[in-house]
């Protein structure tokens, strides 16, 4: 006997499923993949009131199984295969009550397919709001299928869901929509055989889709090419065909079961809604505004939380430094390791906050106004309208941004957008961001509410997104694609968040950044540990007996020897000499060498950055004085000329390398997952290399 | 008439389509042969459009409402 029940849940997009995903299960949730595809597969765990288990599989949202994006491939796969691992016993079809027409094209697919089915109807309350009559036991002895009336939103009918499940039908016994095999009788009859199926739908689908499903053989792909070629089968005339049937059936459905007595009322209001936020002028006033919001509380709403866990690491340090035995491993601890994940934890509050606010904007139906306004705008830099949501999302992250872009059907599009959203200042780039402004930026206000430490980081991501557009246009003239894009998107009616789906988003994000980001922060910080502490050679002894010589102890106080002792040592230690091999190169930038250190270990993430700099700052100096990393910086001289080496000049500089350099792998991973071709994250990768040099050359040479 | 010319507020019945392959994605999102359109709303940059259809609304490129022939 299998020990868990594993459901699907299906449904259109905007349906309120994830809401119901994370009523069923809370946050005992993770994240997974689908075998042989990049989709991520986010599974949940619950149980019943009779104990039983149950694993529910979030497949993406979808208006049809016959996918417009790859993403939505997987949709099929999972439900059409009895040999994935991810086969349901049960699908839960999520079905907007509002919308129920469009929404039921879905499960009269699903519904063909064989698979027992349970239908949650959700937003029921709106439904009663705008005065839709449903019939909902009629329509589920119409098809035969349990209908469970709900509200996700206000959680209610979850209770009723799972009951609904528990005494759940383990056979499929909806009555059939349309008649299948009427499409392409000779062909379905000839793929069945073929690939031993008994679901003509199956067929069906797999007659549309055979180029693109992964658990077909060569052989069997070029077996069903030959019967389409033998009975002339024409996939987008056969596809019209069957959609047409299936809205007779529901048209048939809908007419005996709904009634509607006037015109929806939340449309209305959304329509007046619209009217402001995508006027034409207002509109744009608007979505700057709310922009301009976003940025300025993340700063402001921040600074407090920061604060606290800065002072909560220095206050670490000082205990490990009194009570644990003085030696190498108590240093590598302390001054590698811990320095370097407070450099990275004190940007969680920012993190957190920049990922609530995209959930919100997504949350509220806002970002898809928003992609509806600037379509046009974006096709002649060569986007689509659909290019903003990740570019957006690009303010978080880049890696989850494109692999988003799999909205974008057309492949030129979807490619330049894959190309410029590492572009847009993500947040692996805000802490370097901040802690360079507040090093060379004043903290006053003008204008009595502007804070100038805010605006600063503004124009930086202003200055990203205009890099971006102007990137991708540049692009669009020199990639070359026939295909035409186009853009049909549903514009859903605005709802208020779901505080607890952006609790989860923000909860989700941090974890996987913490762990993520930590591992690699860690790793790095004790590998920097070890090379800025020994050096080629036995420089660092000829160091020591330097300061053990008479005349030196004479001349200078112990503290003052000690800071000398270890400001050289760093210079002769590997690091040092790794940094100083690369100081002609970046010395025009206005950056030392051990910013150059700096530049080499976050080759791979920038967040790595803070860190270093940290770790750097923690060995060279007076271990016995702890101070944050920002006083750290603000404090250091350069060796030779004895002058700061944050400058506002280099400072800048050094903020626009971040922000045009590509320093991250996963993103260079996920690109070259994303377009399968090598080709394209290395011309990525030297294109922003180069446009960084070229910027902080030209911003440190101005304001030097 | 075709739906790219309908202006704003103008209510239309879909007749009938000129491009197959749009055919096939209009029809999956509720553009079907005999329902009424009704055009909401034109973006700032006078494209794309936003109609109501079947009980919701969707927003489209003029070149893929010019495929969409009315009574």
């Amino acid at each position: 006997m299998k020990d868990r029940l594993r459901i699907a849940l299906v449904g259109n997009p905007n349906t309120g499923k994830s809401t119901i995903f994370n009523a069923l299960t809370g946050l005992n949730q993770k994240v997974g993949n689908f075998p042989g595809v990049t989709v991520d597969k986010k599974i949940g765990f619950s149980k019943l009131a009779d104990s039983t288990n149950l694993e529910i599989v979030d497949l993406p949202g979808t208006y049809s199984l016959y996918p417009k994006s790859a993403d939505e491939t997987i949709v099929f796969e999972v439900l059409s295969d009895k040999n994935n691992p991810s086969y349901p016993d049960l699908v839960l079809i999520v079905a907007d009550a509002t919308n129920l027409k469009r929404n039921l094209l879905l499960y009269t697919q699903i519904a063909d397919l064989g698979l027992p089915i349970i239908i949650a109807l959700n937003m029921m309350d709106l439904a009663l709001k705008s005065n839709m009559n449903i019939d909902v036991d009629g329509l589920a002895e119409r098809l035969n299928v349990p209908v469970v009336p709900i509200a996700a939103r206000k959680t209610q009918g979850i209770e009723e869901l799972k009951k609904a499940i528990q005494y759940r039908s383990s056979q499929p016994f909806q009555t059939s929509t349309i008649d299948v095999e009427l499409i392409a009788p000779d062909l379905i009859k000839s793929i069945s055989t073929e690939l031993n199926l008994d679901n003509p739908y199956v067929a069906l689908q797999i007659a549309h889709q055979y180029q693109n499903i992964s658990y077909l053989t060569k052989t069997q792909i070029s077996q069903i090419e030959a019967f389409e070629k033998q009975y002339d089968f024409h996939s987008q005339k056969s596809q019209a065909a069957e959609t047409i049937a299936r809205y007779n059936f529901i048209n048939d459905v809908l007419l005996d079961t709904v009634k509607y007595n006037s015109v929806a009322l939340e449309e209305n209001i959304s329509n007046k809604i619209d009217h402001y936020l995508t006027h034409k002028i207002w509109g744009f006033v608007i979505f700057i505004a709310i922009l301009f919001a976003i940025f300025q509380s993340i700063f402001a709403w921040s600074e407090y939380p920061m604060y606290l866990i800065e002072t909560v690491f220095v206050w670490l340090a000082q205990i490990g430094h009194q009570y644990l035995p003085e030696g190498a491993l108590t240093n590598l601890l302390i001054d590698g390791v811990l320095a370097g994940l407070s450099g990275v934890m004190v940007f969680i509050p920012q993190i957190a906050l920049l990922f609530a606010f995209i959930s919100v904007l997504e949350d509220t139906g806002y970002m898809s106004r928003v992609t509806f306004m600037m379509d046009r705008l974006m096709r002649k830099v060569g986007l689509n309208g659909k290019s903003v949501v990740p570019m957006i999302g690009g303010l978080a992250c880049a890696v989850p941004s494109i692999m988003s872009t799999r909205t974008i059907e057309n492949w030129k599009e979807r490619i330049i957008t894959i190309m410029v959203t590492p572009l847009v200042s993500c947040s692996a780039r805000l802490p370097i961001y901040t802690l360079l402004i507040s090093l060379v930026v004043p903290k006053r206000y003008v204008l009595g509410i502007i804070n100038l430490q805010g605006l600063a980081l503004m124009s930086l991501y202003v200055m990203s997104i205009v890099a971006a557009i102007l990137v991708a246009w540049v692009m669009k003239g020199i990639i070359k694609s026939k295909a035409k894009g186009y853009f049909i998107m549903e514009l859903p009616v605005y709802r208020m968040p779901r505080w607890n789906n952006v609790g989860i988003t923000m909860f989700e994000s941090v974890k996987t950044f913490v762990t993520q980001a930590g591992k690699v922060i860690i790793a790095v910080s004790i590998v920097l540990w070890v090379l800025a502490s020994y050096g080629p050679s036995n420089r660092f002894e000829k160091i020591d007996a330097k300061y053990n010589s008479q005349s030196l102890q004479q001349r200078y106080s112990s503290t003052e020897i000690n800071r000398l002792k270890a400001s050289e040592k760093l210079e002769s230690s590997y690091a040092g000499v790794l940094g100083k091999s690369i100081e002609p190169g970046i010395k025009p930038l206005g950056f030392d060498w051990k910013i150059g250190i700096a530049l080499i270990t976050s080759f791979a993430a920038r967040e790595v950055f803070v860190g270093t700099m940290a770790t750097l700052y923690s060995v060279d100096g007076d271990a016995t004085k702890m101070e944050s990393v920002r006083e750290k910086m603000a404090g250091a001289k350069n060796t030779e000329t004895g002058l700061p080496v944050f400058t506002v000049a280099s400072a800048f500089s050094l903020m626009m390398f971040y922000a045009f350099a590509m320093q991250c792998m996963s993103t260079m991973a996920v690109v070259y997952r994303e377009t399968k071709n090598i080709k394209w994250p290395l011309i990525q990768f030297t294109y922003m290399l180069v446009l960084a040099y070229v910027a902080s050359f030209v911003v440190y040479q101005l304001l030097k | 008439m075709k739906l790219s010319q309908l202006k704003i507020g103008a209510i239309g019945i879909i007749k009938e389509f000129t491009d197959l392959e749009m055919s096939v994605k209009l029809m999956e999102m509720g553009c079907l042969p005999g329902e009424t359109i009704k055009v909401e709303r034109i973006a700032p940059f006078g494209d794309p459009i936003a109609i109501s259809v079947s009980g919701y609304q969707l927003s489209l490129r003029k070149r893929e409402a010019s495929t969409i022939e009315l009574i």
